[in-house]
């Protein structure tokens, strides 16, 4: 079993308008010094079995066609934690 | 024999009765079609209505569009069957792919609902042959995710190939690149835009006008005249 993380942010040159309104929202918090807040998404795939290469480029795939839209959206995919099963 | 215009209904949608209305009000048979039926019946057609389809979860219209009826649906717009995307519509076919660019959360966060004011810019596509480039139409505009974005190079060439169909006039409700309401495909069969004709096809409801009607009597006189 292993946990894969895929991030997805908005692309630097797209506006985040939620973003924007996060970050307004921190002085009235009394969170000061804040210049800038984007907000994205993050998915944890719990994957059966053992993540290799072929695994990764599946998820990678399913992240560029699925979890993210690539006209407005980035995405990384990394392996967060595997527990290796009988050694 | 009259066209037979197919109206998907996903979960959450809102506007399929609406649309249907709307295709008969202009002489077509409107047939329902279920998100999860692969089979499009035959239809001449299809309007891709508005609403929140599959709750707008991950994005909306991603969900959407791996839905069973979309594979069927993509692969026939590709050869050439008519399809119109409203609002939701609209979103499901740019997370398809037939149409460029896709849609962000309103510039200014809020969901709006207004009577807004259009041109219309390209008036050969299968959906728009009933009005004159140029010509300005009143109808409903209600979203929360409408500010139309697509890179430079994608927005130019939308422009240069008057693919461009609509454009918001007088106000801009969402931040949409240049102005954008809604784009075709390069053959002219896919379009898509935010505001609803549907609603403006009878003078008592909508914007009091029947700004909208041509839409449905376009793309009926182009199946009959077929």
């Amino acid at each position: 079993m292993a946990r894969v993380v895929v991030d997805v942010m908005l692309k630097p040159e797209i506006l985040d308008p939620q973003g924007q309104a996060v970050q307004r929202a921190l002085p009235r918090l009394g969170f000061e010094g804040v210049s800038d807040v984007r907000q994205g998404k993050r998915f944890e795939l719990e994957v059966d079995g053992p993540v290799d290469d072929a695994a990764l480029a599946r998820i990678h795939e399913l992240a560029e066609s699925f979890l993210a839209n690539t006209v407005i959206e980035d995405f990384t995919v990394k392996v967060e934690e595997v527990v290796e099963a009988g050694k | 024999m009259t066209a037979r215009i197919g109206v998907v209904t996903f979960p959450g949608s809102l506007d399929d009765r609406d649309t249907q209305r709307a295709i008969r009000l202009a002489g077509a048979e409107p047939v329902a079609l279920w998100h999860k039926d692969k089979d499009l019946h035959q239809v001449d057609a299809v309007v891709l209505c508005g609403g929140f389809s599959y709750g707008d979860y991950l994005r909306a219209g991603a969900i959407a569009r791996f839905s069973p009826v979309m594979e069927t649906l993509i692969e026939q717009a590709k050869a050439g069957l008519p399809v119109l995307g409203i609002c939701n519509g609209f979103q499901i076919l740019t997370e398809a792919h037939l149409l460029p660019g896709t849609m962000l959360r309103n510039d200014h966060l809020h969901f709006i609902c207004r009577d807004q004011k259009l041109r219309v810019e390209n008036a050969e596509t299968s959906w728009t042959t009933d009005y004159t480039a140029g010509q300005e139409i009143h109808i409903p505009l209600k979203n929360n995710d409408g500010q139309y974005v697509a890179d430079e190079y994608t927005l130019d060439q939308l422009e240069a190939e008057g693919r461009v169909a609509f454009r918001y006039l007088d106000f801009n409700p969402n931040g949409s690149q240049r102005d954008i309401a809604g784009v075709t495909n390069e053959a002219g069969n896919v379009v898509g835009l935010m505001p609803h004709p549907e609603h403006a096809v009878e003078p008592l409801i909508g914007t009091g006008r029947t700004d909208g009607l041509p839409f449905f009597t376009s793309i009926l006189k182009k199946l009959v005249n077929a």
